[in-house]
C-alpha cells in the first residue's frame, strides 16, 4: 500500500466527488451528520465522519463487510441504543433537529425514520395486520375505515396490493421472499415516515424480486429520503443518486453516484468498486 | 494499478490490450507501406496492402466482441469501464487508419506516371510526421502515458500545416498544366488521407487522456488545415 493511501487512512478525511455534488444542490439536506463516531466497548467502529444526505433521493452506502456502513445506518434511527456497549458521539440532525436530544421520543423518531432489513421479517400475523399494526399503535387511524384506507394505500405504494388483495387475512409469512420484503416496505411506509433506511433489502431475493424492489425504491424516492446499504455495486449504481464509500470505519468518499462509479477520486474507492486488491 | 481479485478479469483486459497492440502494429505497417507504394509507384505492393486490410477489420471485430463479453460478464466500473470503452473507440480509429492506408494504395494504382519530385517530398514528409505521431500514440496507449498523448494531440497541427502547402502546390501544378489534373487530384486525395490519419491519431490521444484521467481534453484542437477555406482562382481572373 503506498504512503499516500496510508496517510489518508490515518486522517479519516472524506473526499467529495465532485467537490460539490450536484444532488446536494437540489435543496436542503434531510439528514446532517457532524463528527459522528461509534464505539463498541473499546473498539472504535466509526471514525469522525461528516455527511449530508439529500431529501427525496436515494443515498447508497457501499463498502466491504465490517466497514461501518450498517453501523452508521443504524445511528440514524437510534437502533444502536439497543446495544448496551455501543456509544455514539457527534451530532445527527434530521430537518435540523438533533435526534440524540435526551428529550426526544425514540418511538416517535422510529416512526419518522422507518427501517427495512436484510431478511424480510413480517410479524406472524395476517398481511392486513402487518401493515395495520404501526398506524394503530401510533394513533394515526381513528376508525376501521381509516385503517383499511392506510393498509390499501401502503400496499399499493409498495406494489404488492394487486398480488394480495384477495387474501389480506392470510399470514404474511406465507408470501414469497420478495413479497414479504415488499410487505415490510408497506409496513414501514404505513406510519408516514420521512426517511426509510434499508439494510441490504435485496440480498435474500432473486433477480426478479430484486428488480421489483429497485423499481419500488425508484418510485418511493419522489416522496421520501431513502438510505440504502448494499453489497451490490450495480444496485448502488442503479438506484442511488448519492453514493458513500466506507472503509475500515472511515467515510472515504462521497459524491454523485455517476461520478463515483465512472471516475472516483480516491484510490481505495477505485480499488473496491473495480474489485481489485487494495 | 493493482490487480483484480478475480484474476480472469485481468486476463480478459490484457487480451483486449493485446488485440489493440496488434491492430496498431498492422495499421502502422500498412500505412508505411502505402506511402512507399505511392512514392515509388509500386503496384504490386499496393495490391498487397489492399488485400491485407481485412486483417485489421477482423481484429476490430474481435475487439468489439471481446469488449461486449467483458461488459456482460464482469460489469466493469470506473477505470475498467473506461478502458473497455476506449478500446472499442481506439479499435475503430485504427480500423479507419487501415482503410485510409488502403485508399492511398488504391491511388498508386490510379496514378500512372512518376510523381513530381517536390510533391513526392512533401507527401513523404507529411507521412513521416503522421507515422511518428501514430507510433507515439501507440506507445502512449501501451504505457498509459498521458503526457505523451497530450503531445501527440498538440503536434497534429504540424501535419495540417504541411497538408496546406502540399495542397497549394498541387493546385499550382493543375493551374499550370491541365494534363496533370488527373494525377494531382489523386495525389490531393492521398494527401487528404494522410491528414485524416493524423486526425484519427489525435482521437486516440484524446481517448488515452480520458482513459487515464476520466476527463476529456478541453478546448478546440489546434487546427491548421485551412484548405477547405481556400478559394481557387481561375487563370482568367488573374
Amino acid at each position: 500500500m503506498d504512503a499516500a493511501v496510508m496517510q489518508a487512512e490515518k486522517t479519516h478525511k472524506t473526499v467529495m466527488t465532485p467537490a460539490e455534488p450536484l444532488i446536494m444542490k437540489q435543496g436542503k439536506p434531510k439528514i446532517v451528520a457532524e463528527g459522528v463516531t461509534v464505539h463498541y466497548g473499546e473498539k472504535q467502529a466509526i471514525f469522525p465522519l461528516d455527511i449530508k444526505i439529500p431529501d427525496r433521493a436515494v443515498s447508497a452506502f457501499i463498502g466491504p463487510s465490517g466497514c461501518g456502513k450498517s453501523t452508521f445506518l443504524r445511528c440514524m434511527n437510534r437502533m444502536n441504543d439497543t446495544i448496551p456497549i455501543c456509544r455514539v458521539g457527534g451530532k445527527i440532525t434530521i430537518d435540523g433537529n438533533d435526534i440524540y436530544d435526551p428529550g426526544l421520543d425514540v418511538v416517535q423518531l422510529r416512526a419518522r425514520v422507518g427501517m427495512v432489513f436484510q431478511k424480510p421479517n413480517p410479524f406472524p400475523k395476517s398481511i392486513f395486520e402487518n401493515v395495520a399494526y404501526g398506524p394503530r399503535i401510533h394513533g394515526l387511524a381513528h376508525s376501521k375505515t381509516d385503517i383499511e384506507e392506510i393498509v390499501v394505500k401502503s400496499l399499493k405504494r409498495a406494489g404488492l396490493f394487486e398480488e394480495v388483495k384477495d387474501r389480506l387475512d392470510a399470514p404474511g409469512t406465507g408470501l414469497s421472499g420478495g413479497q414479504q420484503q415488499r410487505l415490510c416496505i408497506a409496513r414501514a411506509i404505513a406510519v408516514n415516515p420521512e426517511v426509510i433506511l434499508m439494510d441490504e433489502p435485496c440480498s435474500a431475493l432473486d433477480p426478479i424480486a430484486t428488480a421489483r424492489i429497485e423499481e419500488l425504491i425508484d418510485e418511493l424516492r419522489q416522496n421520501y429520503c431513502i438510505v440504502i446499504v448494499t453489497h451490490s455495486m450495480q444496485q448502488a449504481a442503479r438506484v442511488s443518486q448519492l453514493t458513500a464509500f466506507f472503509h475500515l470505519g472511515t467515510l472515504v468518499e462521497v459524491g454523485d453516484t455517476e461520478a463515483i462509479f465512472t471516475n472516483p477520486q480516491e484510490r481505495r474507492t477505485q480499488d473496491y468498486i473495480m474489485g481489485r486488491f487494495g | 494499478m493493482t490487480t483484480h481479485i478475480v484474476s480472469a478479469f485481468d486476463e480478459d483486459l490484457g487480451k483486449l490490450r493485446n488485440l489493440i497492440a496488434q491492430m496498431g502494429g498492422l495499421a502502422e505497417d500498412q500505412f508505411g507501406k502505402s506511402i512507399d507504394a505511392l512514392s515509388t509507384s509500386d503496384r504490386v505492393k499496393a495490391e498487397h496492402i489492399i488485400a491485407a486490410d481485412e486483417k485489421i477489420d477482423a481484429l476490430e471485430k474481435e475487439v468489439e466482441e471481446n469488449a461486449i463479453k467483458l461488459i456482460a460478464k464482469r460489469q466493469p466500473m470506473a477505470e475498467d469501464l473506461r478502458s473497455i470503452m476506449v478500446a472499442i473507440r481506439i479499435a475503430s480509429d485504427l480500423e479507419r487508419i487501415g482503410d485510409l492506408s488502403k485508399n492511398i494504395a488504391k491511388r498508386t494504382l490510379a496514378v500512372n506516371e512518376p510523381l513530381p519530385r517536390s510533391v513526392n517530398v512533401g507527401l513523404k514528409r507529411m507521412a513521416e510526421l503522421a507515422m511518428e505521431q501514430l507510433a507515439d500514440v501507440l506507445d502512449a496507449y501501451a504505457s498509459l502515458d498521458t503526457q505523451k498523448a497530450n503531445d501527440v494531440w498538440h503536434n497534429d497541427s504540424r501535419i495540417d500545416a504541411l497538408y496546406n502547402s502540399v495542397f497549394r502546390e498541387l493546385l499550382t501544378y493543375m493551374m499550370e498544366d491541365a494534363r496533370t489534373i488527373g494525377m494531382c487530384t489523386h495525389l490531393l486525395f492521398g494527401a487528404k488521407n494522410i491528414e485524416r490519419i493524423g486526425d484519427h491519431t489525435t482521437n486516440i490521444a484524446e481517448n488515452i487522456h480520458y482513459l487515464v484521467t476520466g476527463t476529456t481534453l478541453d478546448g478546440p484542437r489546434p487546427k491548421q488545415d485551412s484548405t477547405s477555406l481556400t478559394p481557387v482562382e481561375s487563370r482568367a481572373e488573374k
